[in-house]
């Protein structure tokens, strides 16, 4: 026979209810099918069990709660295994069930060992250690009277192992049948506080079990039952239409940062239409002879970059940080830089940009971007920005709502320059346009300074007359 | 590299219950054979009524008639705990997690599930916090999250039901998991927070507290809502 016992579900668990019996008296049950169900704290568990064999005895009702460790059933284990086999248990097997070959090895496992491992949900892998010592004997489980109904109070349960009383023999009168201090006294009185050895199984042994028991496992505990019956099928189960893939560090590091940023501030988008027809021309002009003096083109970004920054003095509260309830007004106008990376992005920092003018900034920009892709920007060079600029405007964007880089309060993203006719003095005109959007923290800059800083470096950039060459 | 114990994420956005039921299932079965490293389903149900495997009838306060008319379907379910509602503006977790690979505890699991949503609503500057004796994250004594949790071989299945902007009126049909408390939800607590930003703070909390790393699954079906977050 095979003790089943209640499992220590979790280290601080002591008892469980044991909810519902999935095989009846006299079943045949599999090693490790799911035999009974066991609830704990809106947690419902199936227990395998813990042997192959009939299932003889049940010993404790469904709907009552126990200690870990309580022998809620016992199992005659299947397999017959005549040879070695207790005389008794053989005597009574059904003569149907011939033993076959290989004998599971937990048959000639003696008892307690069988106890103690086999009905963990997990049996191959080893006890939780704190189980072990605090396991008592299945005999001193017994007497401990725990098998009862309800949650008993601890009184109770200490007068009940004290007197050595079996409270299944006590009459419950509290909410629920539940078993009080009063009940044993009057039970003790009747029956003059004599400790009832008698334990009295509830379930007749069924001899006949119509069942034959199935031939043991070949291997040892490796055999698991089928996993359940296929359900429905998944609607993507057929072919891989998706690949994992861990995310790389960099990825994982703007997650967290935008996720954070996007709980940090109050982000707001302003987008005022920019004519950029006079640096259109500019650039035109000197484009030739920029990239034949730096050996690169002339770009869009520093002039936009020299107007932001030029903004920001007008309204330094675009270049501050938040810090618990104190706005911190940078000295310094460092200007972060979006550069995409193939895999990513990165933020340097252009650093006191408002010391250089349109063909340093060029050269700054050029040179952290190339050093950007790669990847040879120094630590401090992705630190300390100011404000923020990301060019969406070179992938063809004509705006976005970009998310501000913490912990800075705003930043301005520039979308593509493209000509578009528009209506200038009642007169239809072609013109260089572009959108500039200004993503702000609302809990510091308010909408009207946001617009006010946006619209300056608007008319900064619509109004450019100093020459770059 | 360091190993990575890796949890895949999914987000079903509107599944009915059977529907989600039988994907959960299949994941846990796949699960138990370890063909698949941990899952967290994220789903928002119809308005459904389920009754744990050892919940009471009783606590289900309308005739099933009554319920088909006000288009509220009903399920017996294999979870613990009692009845519970789930509908719309609720965000349901099924986490799919082999315990044996946290702790093998299941109180345990269910207190870090716990922690996981009590966190989580603290971003959203909610205080909520335990209620002894009572699963669940309760805020001043209403229950904003109920948890009823099933496990077989150590595998997780169903999970928590968190009230973000929960019609709370449908709870009158029931006694939600047998305890005549009140409940509440985000959105009556005073948050506006988007469904996405509450499932990405879940996430993001499951990832802390169970120690693993989140892989978003199955864009075009199952689309994450962190990624799109971030994108």
């Amino acid at each position: 026979m095979t003790d089943v016992v209640m499992p220590q579900m979790g280290e601080s668990i002591v008892e469980g209810t044991l909810t519902k019996w999935l095989k009846k008296a006299g079943e045949h049950v599999e090693r490790d099918e799911p035999l009974f169900e066991i609830s704990t704290d809106k947690v419902d568990t199936e227990i395998p069990s813990p042997a192959a064999g009939v299932l003889k005895e049940v010993l404790v009702e469904e709907g009552k709660t126990v200690a870990i460790s309580t022998v809620v059933g016992r199992i005659e284990e299947g397999a017959g295994n005549g040879a070695s086999a207790p005389a008794p248990a053989a005597a009574k097997q059904a003569p149907a069930a011939p033993p076959p070959a290989a004998a599971a090895p937990s048959a000639s496992t003696p008892a307690p060992k069988a106890a103690e491992s086999n009905a963990q949900p997990e049996p191959p892998v080893a006890e939780p250690p704190g189980q072990a010592a605090s396991q008592p004997p299945a005999a001193a489980a017994q007497a401990d009277g725990d098998s009862q109904t309800g949650a008993l109070s601890p009184l109770v349960r200490k007068m009940a192992r004290e007197y050595g009383i079996d409270l299944r023999q006590v009459k419950g009168t509290g909410g629920g049948g539940r078993i009080t201090k009063q009940d044993l006294e009057s039970y003790m009185s009747a029956q003059g506080a004599r400790t009832m050895a008698q334990a009295g199984a509830p379930a007749p042994p069924q001899a006949a079990a119509p069942a034959a028991p199935a031939p043991a496992p070949p291997t040892a505990s490796q055999t698991r039952p089928a996993s359940p019956a296929p359900s429905a099928p998944m609607p993507r189960a057929e072919a891989p239409r998706a690949r994992v893939e861990p995310m790389s560090t960099m990825r994982t590091k703007i997650a967290e940062h935008m996720i954070l940023s996007k709980r940090t501030s109050a982000h707001v988008t302003t987008v005022h239409k920019t004519d950029m027809t006079k640096i259109a021309k500019m650039r035109e002009r000197h484009k030739g002879e920029f990239q034949q003096r730096y050996g690169y083109s002339l770009t869009y970004l520093p002039f936009v970059i020299a107007a932001a920054v030029e903004a920001i003095r007008a309204y330094p509260i675009v270049n501050a940080s938040i810090e618990g309830n104190n706005i911190i007004y940078q000295n310094e106008i460092n200007i972060g830089i979006a550069v995409a990376l193939e895999n990513g992005l990165i933020v340097p920092v252009i650093r006191n940009a408002d010391e250089k003018n349109v063909t340093g900034l060029q050269r700054a920009i050029v040179d952290l971007s190339t050093r950007a892709r790669s990847r040879q920007l120094k630590p401090d060079e992705v630190q300390g920005g100011t404000f923020s600029i990301t060019n969406f405007g070179s992938f063809g964007s004509v705006f976005a709502t970009p998310i501000i880089n913490q912990p800075q309060v705003a930043i301005l993203g520039v979308g593509s320059v493209e000509k578009i006719p528009v209506v200038v003095d009642d007169a239809i005109a072609i013109r260089s346009v572009a959108y500039l959007a200004l993503t702000f923290d609302h809990r510091l800059i308010d909408g009207s300074v946001a617009d006010q800083y946006t619209g300056k470096v608007k008319s900064i950039l619509e109004n450019w007359s100093e020459e770059v060459l | 590299m360091r190993e990575m114990h890796v949890c895949e994420f999914r987000d079903l956005g509107r599944a009915g219950y059977a529907e989600a039921l039988a994907i959960q299932k299949d994941l846990v079965g796949q699960r138990k054979r370890g063909l698949i490293p941990d899952q967290l389903l994220i789903v928002e149900h119809p308005h459904v009524i389920t009754l744990g495997r050892n919940g009471h009838r009783e606590n289900l306060l309308a005739s099933e008639e009554v319920l088909r008319r006000a288009g509220i379907e009903f399920h017996d379910s294999d979870r613990g705990g009692d009845i519970t509602y789930h509908g719309p503006g609720q965000i349901v977790g099924y986490p799919i997690f082999d315990l044996r690979e946290w702790k093998r505890d299941v109180v345990a699991y269910v207190r870090a599930v716990e922690l996981v949503i009590i966190d989580a609503l603290a971003e959203f500057g909610i205080q909520a916090g335990r209620l002894e004796g009572c699963t669940g994250v309760w805020v001043n004594g209403r229950k904003v999250a109920a948890i009823g949790v099933h496990i077989s071989r150590w595998v997780t299945s169903h999970g928590f039901a968190l009230n973000h902007k929960t019609d709370l009126k449908y709870f009158q049909y029931i006694v939600p998991c047998g305890i005549t408390k009140p409940v509440t939800s985000m959105e009556e607590l005073g948050s506006y927070a988007w469904r996405d930003d509450v499932v990405a703070a879940l996430t993001r909390q499951f990832a802390r507290h169970f120690q693993f790393d989140l892989l978003s699954r199955d864009r075009e079906d199952a689309v994450s809502s962190l990624t799109e977050t971030i994108s």
